[in-house]
This record gives structure tokens, sequence and C-alpha cells, in this order.
């Protein structure tokens, strides 16, 4: 069995979880703090490498089959743009759809009115006891802390969810929640957590799945209540749609009776022919597939066929904050399909945990403190290197935003927690290490975007834009690397000529 | 009182008139992407492929991607249909098609009852949604297959359909380029839980279905864009383990595509 190295965090065969926090969007140390712990983590970022290593090189693939990926792209970001202009409309043609299909909709402004709606409609239906299909925005509210609180036991069927939840952990990863976990630890998982795993489950990954759908089944079977997230909502039909792989996702919107759906109010699109766009988009920037094996669709409720209850669940939770601020805005376009996660180099070394929030990686570092409204050293998990917005489906500028709320940071005169003026200068070398690395990344991301005669049809905008609005001082030659010893020589008491292998040492960002 | 309703959408609308009658802040941005103006969309994007409707390429195309997400595909005349169904309903009626090794060790305390009655050699039922052709259900039962329609009126339980041995459905839609397969729960293809928990999902799809790209399935489908949608590429599925993809997990795990013409 193979657990973290000696130099690693403590492990021991039970593997340690990341407990539930009590705030889903600000949970653990700061990003530097919690970012040092995880370099300590060899298995951490060993299982990490392989898996997006993994996905970077499927998605390549099936996106160089995309004669037009980046018109596709285009209409995308435009459709979103579109869609946060049009808000109000189209929430209220959503909201007419959904209730004349026998929907019905319930409006949330934060957190705890979700929950306690979502409580309130279980008890209703007169069951303990939901089956839940991934979803972001019920991670995001915590949903089943709150629903256990009333005595009601959510059980989580994706199975990196179930993974998660049977590690009593947090999820690492927008799309794949256990992707620090590797087939050995999940297996561990399983033997110690799941109460009816087979005694003799090996770690082959076919035989792990089958664990799963056998613990699930009966649940599926004799579910009351389920509760999903959506990926796509439709204004002008009443459409809700959930992208998914294994068939929980089926399970769940088909067989109970009654059927609760949260959803963010961005996640709109105006028609049904925009879905042309974004079921292109999504599978191919997420799993790396041609398309997921399943999707489904369902308007209000269809008598005879799943559930004869349906209610949608529409929530703020500081996404209007986030639609005030003009630049930051586009963060509320993402279709949350974990590209920039996957080719992201901080991400790929320190794990989404380090992040402290239910969105890690370049999406999180700009939604999570917009989200909040608070001041937070996430903007600088970040060597902006531009591969994010290189591969964003929608053409999120995520570096652009980033600087921006650097900027308002450093305005602000917050320093996000405890980071101080030696920060700001290391942010300022994280950012010229990443600028003067860029020419190396393109090379990297035009393989990345790649199949199409190795042409990179346009150079990446995010760089030219902030350093020519920017007035930055003129690169060092630092990397991200430095800017990390930097960053432990102030926290340590600068300890120089100190010859402790860095961690950035052999490991460079690529 | 201001309901949350209210509430939400007058923070949408504050947030919306803050950004645009503001000073130029996206300026700082200097690309369109966080621009707020956007009211027409480009769609440059391919509307159709080249290729028509059920030509050769497009289903020599769908047959590659089918198979490259191990789906399995039998190509027949509209004569074969008929025989071709009831040769593979006959294979699943004849044995234990679930793996047996997984539904054996599947429960250490629990005893599973669907198990037992698996493994009492019980052949399992092949299900039907009501619409689907007389004819093929008809040459099914005179093949011996215990064919069972799901009944409008008063449906098979999840519990029936899950001791069911396979099922048979007609198609919407195909869509070539990505090997997907759409339902729109047509007569002929039934409620949604009859294609999703037996283990064995026969789906017969004709030429004339299948369309090159996403955008003409789309299309085709905006024609009833309420009915309950079942896009299905290949068995079900996850990639959740060290993102590789590993077939079959909670829907059928196997898929049997029989392509007419
Ligand atoms: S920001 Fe873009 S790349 Fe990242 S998860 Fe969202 S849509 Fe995907």
């Amino acid at each position: 069995m193979t657990t973290g190295n000696n130099a690693g965090p403590p492990s021991n065969r039970t593997f340690l979880g990341m407990p539930q926090p009590a705030d889903p969007l600000r949970w653990g140390p700061s990003f530097p703090d919690a970012a040092r712990r995880e370099l300590g983590n060899d298995q951490l970022r060993r299982n990490l490498g392989h898996a997006t290593s993994t996905i970077r090189a499927k998605r390549a693939k099936v996106v160089g089959e995309v004669p037009d990926w980046e018109a596709l792209r285009d209409a995308g970001s435009a459709l979103k743009a579109q869609v946060m202009d049009r808000l109000p409309e189209l929430l209220e043609e959503l909201e007419r759809n959904v209730t004349a299909r026998g929907g019905v909709v319930h409006w949330a402004r934060d957190a705890a009115e979700a929950n306690r709606i979502v409580a309130g409609l279980v008890q209703e239906a007169g069951t303990d006891e939901v089956v839940k299909v991934k979803s972001m925005a019920t991670q995001e509210i915590g949903l089943n802390e709150a629903l256990e609180a009333e005595g009601i036991h959510a059980t989580e069927t994706d199975l990196a969810e179930l993974i998660v939840q049977l590690a009593d952990d947090m999820p690492s990863h927008i799309l794949v929640p256990a992707i620090h976990r590797n087939r050995a630890e999940i297996r561990e998982i399983f033997l110690d957590n799941m109460g009816d795993a087979p005694p003799d489950l090996t770690d082959v990954p076919r035989e792990l799945a089958m664990a799963a759908r056998a613990h699930l089944r009966r649940k599926f079977l004799s579910a009351k209540v389920a509760v999903s997230g959506a990926n796509f909502a439709v204004a002008e039909t009443g459409t809700l749609s959930v992208v998914e792989s294994e068939g929980n996702g089926r399970m769940c919107l088909t067989l109970p009776e009654t059927l609760i759906t949260v959803m963010g109010i961005e996640k709109l699109i105006p028609r049904f022919t925009d879905l042309e766009v974004f079921l292109q988009l999504l599978p191919r920037s997420s799993t790396g597939e041609r398309m997921n094996p399943y999707t489904s669709m369902w308007t209000g409720v269809t008598p005879g066929d799943g559930p004869s209850e349906f209610h949608l669940v529409l929530l703020d939770n500081g996404r209007t904050r986030v639609l005030a601020d003009e630049v930051g805005r586009s963060a509320l376009h993402c279709i949350r399909c974990s590209a920039c996660l996957n080719v992201c180099p901080v991400y790929e070394r320190v794990g989404g945990h380090a992040y402290g929030s239910v969105y890690p990686g370049p999406i999180g570092a700009i939604l999570t403190p917009q989200l909040t409204g608070e001041s937070s050293d996430l903007p600088y998990a970040s060597t902006l290197c531009g591969a994010c917005y290189e591969v964003c489906p929608v053409k999120i500028d995520i570096p652009s935003i980033l600087v921006d709320l650097r900027a308002r940071e450093v305005e602000s005169g917050s320093a996000g927690r405890g980071w101080g003026a030696a920060m700001k200068t290391a942010s300022t070398m994280m950012s010229d290490g990443g600028r003067f690395r860029r020419a190396a990344r393109l090379g990297r991301a035009g393989r990345i975007l790649g199949g199409r005669g190795g042409v990179i049809s346009r150079l990446p905008g995010p760089g030219a834009a902030w350093t020519a609005s920017r007035d930055l001082p003129l690169p060092p030659k630092r990397t991200f690397r430095d800017w990390w010893a930097a960053h432990e020589r102030e926290k340590t008491g600068e300890r120089a000529g100190d010859d402790r292998p860095r961690p950035g040492d052999g490991a460079e960002p690529r | 009182m201001t309901t949350a309703r209210d509430e939400i959408l007058g923070r949408v609308r504050a947030a919306l008139a803050t950004g645009t009658a503001g000073p130029a802040a996206a300026s700082s941005t200097g690309t369109p992407a966080g621009s707020t103006t956007t009211s027409t969309v480009p769609r440059e994007y391919r509307e159709s492929g080249e290729h028509g409707a059920g030509s050769a390429h497009v289903l020599d195309l769908l047959v590659d991607r089918l198979e490259d997400y191990k789906a399995q595909v039998h190509r027949v005349s509209a004569a074969e249909v008929s025989a071709t169904l009831r040769r593979l309903a006959a294979t699943l009626s004849d044995r234990d098609h679930v793996p047996e090794r997984v539904e054996s060790t599947g429960s250490g305390a629990v005893p599973r009852p669907d198990t037992a009655e698996r493994a009492s050699g019980a052949p399992g039922v092949v299900v039907v949604p009501a619409g689907l052709a007389a004819e093929w259900v008809t040459a099914m039962s005179d093949g011996g297959v215990d064919v069972v329609v799901d009944p409008p009126g008063a449906p098979l339980t999840p519990s029936d359909l899950d001791r069911a041995a396979g099922v048979v459905t007609a198609a919407r839609v195909a869509v070539a380029e990505t090997g997907t397969i759409v339902l729109d729960s047509g007569a002929d293809q039934g409620r949604r839980a009859i294609s999703l928990v037996p283990d064995v999902h026969i789906c017969v799809v004709r030429a004339d279905q299948v369309v090159q790209t996403v955008p003409e399935a789309v299309r085709r489908l905006a024609h009833h864009p309420d009915r309950p949608l079942t896009w299905i590429s290949g068995p079900s599925a996850t990639s959740d383990i060290e993102l590789n993809r590993v077939e079959g997990v909670h829907g059928p795990r196997t898929l049997q595509v029989v392509l007419v013409g």
C-alpha cells in the first residue's frame, strides 16, 4: 500500500480527508500556507500530475478534431455575455415556462435560504433520505450538511463524490472531486467505509466502479426524492439539462417521485438551439470526450415519465455581487468544465484543497473572492501564464480578472490574510515570471489546442491586454519558484543559504 | 414585504445598471471577453455538416464513433431488423449476461434480492415500449423471447425493470461526429426509465435519423423541445478514477446499436 512518503504530511492506512468546513467557500489556512502544506505531499502531486496529464492529452485530441472550435468558443462567449445582459427577463421567462409545465420555481437569496427550501421540500415529501447528482451549487451552499442537521441523509451518487463523501473529505476538483485520490486509495476508502464492498476488491478501476454500482443500485430503485444541479436551463422552453457519465444522473432525474434542482441564476441560456453550442464545448473541454455518455433534458413534469413533482431553486448567493462588477462579471460565464484547472501549473502542484473553496484552480481564484466579496489571497494563486484563458471554452479572460482583483486588493489596502507588503512584491515577481515564460508556455498551449497543423490561430490576448494597461515594472527574471522561495523566506524568517530542497526544484511549472 | 424573487431580480437589475452606466472599467481588460453589450451572437460555426443525413459517410462515421466508445454495432438492411432483434434478444434471455463476479460479490452482509433471482437462472424478460414496431415484437416472441410491453397505464416498477435482461427501443436522431443517439420518449422509445434500468440496451436507429453534426440534431429535436430527452454516447462510463474512462457504471453496461440501411 502506497501512502505519502516520509517527507509528506501524516498519512496512514485510512487516508486523511479534508474535514467538512463551516463555509464551503472559505475554509482552511490561507492559500500560501495551505499550498506549502500540499507541496510537501508527494503522493498528492503524483496523483494530480498523472490525472491532469491524462486529461490534457485527451482534451487536445478531441478538440483538435473540431474544425470550427474557435467559432464555437466565440459563440459560447457571446451567448453567455448576452445572458448576463438580459438576465432579468430571461429568469422571468424561465420561471414562466417551468411553471407552465408543472414545475415549481423557488428563489433563494443565499445558501441558508436555499438549504431551508430544499429541507422543507424533502420533509414535505415525507422522507429522510435523498439521492444526489453531483452539483457544484449544492456543494457551494453546503446542502448535505444542512440536510443532515435536519435529520435528512443525502447520498452522493457520482463516483468521485461518493469517494469524497465516504472519506469524509472535501472535493479538490470541480469535475472529478476525488482527483487527488489514486486507485489504491480509492480501494482502501471503499473497503473501510462503504459497508458492502466485496472483501476481495482489487484496485482495478472497473472493479471499483462495479462496487459503486452494486452499492448504489437499491438506493436508486427505492429513492423518493432526488436533488440535482443543472448544467443549462433554457429560458425559451423551461428545459433543464444535466450532463453526466455514469447514469447516476439519469437514475436520480428519472426514478424518484420528486426532483429538486438547485441552480445558480447564471446557468441560463436563451434558446433551445443554443444547446448546440454548449453541448459541443462542454464534453470536449471537461472529460476530453466527443460527447459524454449521458445528457438528460427535461421540461417541467411529463405525466407518466419521470418525477411527478419538480422544484427548481434559483440561487443568488453572491452572484449578483459578481454581476455588478463589469470586469469580474464574466466569471459567471463559467460552464464548470474544469479545463482551466487541468492546465494550471499552480493547481497541478498544490491541488484543489489549497484554495480553501469548493471552486479551486483558476476559476476558483476569480470566482471565490467575488462570490464572498471578501479580501482574499486567491488572486495571487496564479503565474498569469495564460493557459487557462487559452483552453476556456467560453473564453473567460481569467488572467485579466486576476490582475484586476489584485489591483483592487492593493488599492483597498487589504493585503489578503497576512500577506503584507512583501507578498505584493512577490506577486509582482510571479506575474513577471509568468510573463517572462509566456513564450515557452505558448508552445505548450499550441500542443494543447493542437491537431490543426500545429497552427495557433491567435496569440493569447490576456498577456498583451494587461501588460498594455497595467503600469508594471519591467520583469526581473523571476519565476513561480522564486516567488515561492521569497514567500518561504518571509515565512521562516529568512534562512539564507538554506540548502533544503525547495518545493519548485525539478518541477518547474510548464 | 419583499420576496426573495423580487429581491434577487432587483439586485440583478441594479447590478446591470451599475455596470452599464458606470465609467468604462472594462477598458482595463482590453479584451471583448468581459464586454457586456453583446447583443448579437456570432454563429460562424458549422450549423450542418458537409454530408447529408443517412449518407454513407455519415453512417460510417457513426459506426466508427460508436465503436470507439465501446458500443456494439450491427449494420443491417430493413428486411433484416426483425431477425437481428430476435437473435440479440434471444442471447439475452438465454443466459445471465451480468458479469458473475460483480453481482455475486456485490454485498458482504446485505443480500441483494435481484442477485438471488438472477442466480436462480430465471431467464430475464426483454422490455419493449408500447409503440415498438409490432413485427419486431412478434419476431422476438416467436423466437422464444419473453417480451414484456411496458404498459402505458400501469408502468413496470423500477424493480421489475431491474430484473429484466434488457430493453429494445427505437431512437429519434443520432449524431455521427460524436457517436450519440438521442431518445425523445416517443411511443417507440418509451419513458426514460425503461432504457435506463435494464443492463442491456438494444437500440434501433434508421439511416435517415443519422445526421453529421450536433446542431443538426438539436434542430430536429427543437420540434418537440418539451419531451424528455436522453442523449446516449456509448454505454455508461466513468472517468472518475485517475481520469481514465471505464465503461459500465449505473446505466446499461452494454449498448447494442442496430443500424438500419
Ligand atoms: S473558467 Fe472556463 S475553463 Fe475554467 S471551468 Fe469555467 S468554463 Fe471551464
